[in-house]
């Protein structure tokens, strides 16, 4: 194969590919069995970061970008006059393998514009995930892209061979579905995610019988919405992704902010910005739904349907809250100290551990590392120093969006700043 | 009236000199590698020889208080090889033996504290060089890479790309300390080389190595998405003393 082709077309497809911001190489846990090539490990690694910050550990690219559909926000789409190309199934196993050999990548993940039908597509997707597994002896990470349509007798195929299937919903509400992507159906996105999280169960009940069984989709199922492509709420979005993870068991729930790439009327348009500072508060939301106890209505509903991009949702709900604060960090439970403003799981860990010791004042809190310019607001400990003062929602409000000078002000970094 | 104890640079050495400070009731000690010594014009000088029954001694005892955690935290302080930090590993253990506790994550006794730092700051070395290896395949089959670590991290990485990189011969060499891993597809040995890094390195390596260094380049420069650009946190995750590995950042 001629080299200067293969440049070319993975120029092509990797630049059609980055869009879907998933590259999670985390979860699975392949061992490398027989001396084969690699491992994958539940905890992923970035081998290297976008100029954008976000992280790098799988080789991201597109089996081809020709596409039988027109879906407006898409790059990608039939009606878009750009240049296509096509890998071959060889082609992107050899230059997976070769990636990972020089210890450039964790491992593939790769999507597909959809080209003749849904099944002939994934075939192809299949195809290239089985050569590696089973030519290859590869047992580094794959991430296969469900082609929305395909059929059920592929998707159990593709969780044999990949550690990851996702397939991207992409527009929040079945109206905005309508609007920007006419060729689609929401049932096309539900069907293989119920089929993925069926065979999971299934799979996973007869290993603990036979223990022979082959993994299926180890590292489970994600998805991705686009943010600010369709006029939808907060509440809408996070509501979708709260319905997913409790239905179909999602791993992730990726949100990616609307990149303008048409001129289409039904869109934002070009030049428009970005929303990274909204995605990153849906990822707080998220992080809070997934890991500190949070319930989906407690911070996004009807008299608050969307965030507030000056403070973040947690603290935003403790200011709606103020009646349970402040909590005393030497009695107060987990999930408690979990919910204070400006805690993390990191800190909340660091007081519980010191608390054994002894019972903390506030020099303890900082010697241990907990950063209190915000939560000493809401807490109390061994001391008969602590804010007194009954400060309205408001006034705190305006207190805190002040202190957090520099570090806090310019933290919208994209999903990075947080926990990936 | 300090007496400066010197060992072999190994720990076990280290924590023969434990042993014998237990021992001896010796008080008043600064812990020193021997390569490290220049002999002092005030205070006494006492050389003592690696046991590794009398470390192993000192290690089991301590794992009885600290868990085999606390232990793997010792060890990664002392590969840290900063000045000093075998006094601030001997404060610890001083701690342990004395409260007769797991005290290694009580973060309000000082040097316990100054310990974790030194062990996340050395873990996320591992966690980079990890990362951050880059191979490049030299003409006899073999995946090479040099590293500069600021902490002597070979020990630490040496089970991850052991079990990962099962079916390739790879050599990780450590330029600074002139040692490195080698794996010929049984066993993962230590090496030292004595390279030429003058001669010319292009020979070296296969002709298909620059077009896979190409490839890598080109696709790191088409993951970007120009609306998003953020170099400080790019930056912030990829320290600029780092970038001489990465083929990606070569002109
Ligand atoms: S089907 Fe997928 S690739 Fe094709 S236009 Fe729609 S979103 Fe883009």
């Amino acid at each position: 194969m001629s080299f200067d082709r293969i440049r070319e077309k993975l120029n092509i497809l990797a630049d059609a590919a980055k869009y879907d911001v998933s590259c999670s190489s985390s979860g699975s846990n392949r061992k490398n069995t027989n001396k084969g090539l690699g491992n994958s490990t539940s905890m992923g690694i970035c081998h290297t970061y976008t100029k954008d910050g976000r992280c790098v550990s799988l080789l991201k690219i597109l089996l081809t970008n020709h596409c039988i559909f027109d879906c407006a926000y898409c790059v990608t789409r039939k009606s878009n006059d750009i240049k296509r190309a096509a890998f071959k199934v060889q082609e992107v196993v050899d230059l997976t393998i070769n990636f990972y050999r020089r210890n450039y990548i964790e491992g593939l993940f790769l999507s597909s514009g959809i080209f003749k039908s849904a099944d002939y597509t994934m075939e192809r997707l299949v195809a290239v995930a089985k050569k590696l597994r089973l030519e290859e002896n590869f047992n580094g990470y794959i991430h296969l892209k469900s082609i929305p349509g395909a059929s059920d007798e592929l998707m159990r195929e593709a969780g044999l061979y990949a550690d990851r299937l996702s397939v991207n919903i992409e527009i929040p509400t079945k109206e905005g579905l309508k609007k920007l992507a006419p060729d689609k159906k929401h049932d096309d996105f539900i069907k293989p995610m119920k089929k993925v999280k069926n065979e999971i169960i299934q799979y996973k009940s007869e290993k603990k019988i036979i223990k022979s069984t082959p993994k299926y989709a180890p590292a489970g199922q994600s998805t991705q919405m686009i943010i600010g492509a369709s006029g939808e709420t907060d509440m809408q979005i996070m509501y979708t992704s709260n319905y997913l993870y409790n239905k179909f068991d999602l791993k992730r729930v990726y949100y990616s902010g609307y990149i303008p790439v048409s001129y289409d009327k039904r869109l934002p348009m070009i030049g428009t910005e970005v929303p990274v500072l909204r995605e990153n508060r849906l990822y707080q939301t998220d992080w809070l739904l997934r890991f500190y106890g949070f319930d989906v209505r407690e911070i996004l509903n009807p008299e608050h349907p969307d965030l507030d991009l000056d403070i973040d949702p947690k603290l935003s709900w403790a200011l709606r809250n103020l009646h349970q604060f402040p909590v005393d960090v030497n009695k107060a439970d987990k999930m408690m100290l979990a919910r204070v403003p400006g805690l993390g799981m990191v800190s909340v860990h660091k007081i519980l551990n010191a608390r054994r010791f002894r019972n903390l004042n506030w020099e303890h809190l900082k010697t241990i590392g907990v950063k209190l310019n915000r939560a000493k607001y809401f807490i109390t400990c061994n001391s008969r120093y602590f804010e007194t003062r009954d400060y309205s929602a408001s006034k705190l409000k305006d207190i805190l969006v002040h202190n957090s000078t520099g570090k806090h002000k310019q933290a919208f970094t994209g999903q990075l700043a947080l926990f990936t | 009236m300090y007496t400066t104890v010197t060992y072999d640079g190994s720990f076990d050495g280290f924590l023969t000199c434990v042993f014998e400070i237990y021992e001896r009731r010796l008080s008043n000690i600064i812990i020193k590698s021997k390569h490290l010594f220049e002999s002092e014009l005030f205070g006494t000088h006492e050389h003592i020889i690696t046991d590794n029954n009398k470390s192993k001694r000192v290690f089991d005892g301590l794992k009885k208080h600290i868990s085999a955690k606390g232990c793997r935290m010792l060890y990664y302080a002392f590969l840290s090889e900063l000045n000093g930090i075998e006094n601030t590993m001997l404060s610890v253990i001083t701690y342990t033996f004395k409260s007769k506790k797991n005290i290694i994550s009580d973060y309000s006794h000082q040097d316990v504290l100054q310990l974790s730092k030194v062990v996340k700051k050395v873990g996320r070395e591992k966690h980079r060089m990890e990362a951050f290896v880059r191979f490049q395949q030299t003409k006899d089959n073999m995946y090479f890479a040099n590293i500069e670590p600021d902490f002597n991290v070979l020990p630490l990485i040496k089970s991850h790309f052991t079990k990962r990189y099962a079916d390739q011969k790879w050599i990780i060499y450590d330029l600074k300390r002139k040692y490195g891993l080698f794996y010929k597809l049984e066993s993962t040995e230590i090496i030292t080389i004595d390279f030429d890094l003058n001669h010319s390195k292009k020979d070296w390596f296969t002709d298909d190595e620059k077009n896979y260094e190409t490839l890598w380049k080109d696709y790191f420069e088409s993951t970007n998405i120009e609306e998003r650009i953020n170099t400080k946190l790019h930056i912030q995750h990829v320290p600029k003393r780092y970038w001489k590995y990465l083929s990606e950042k070569q002109p």
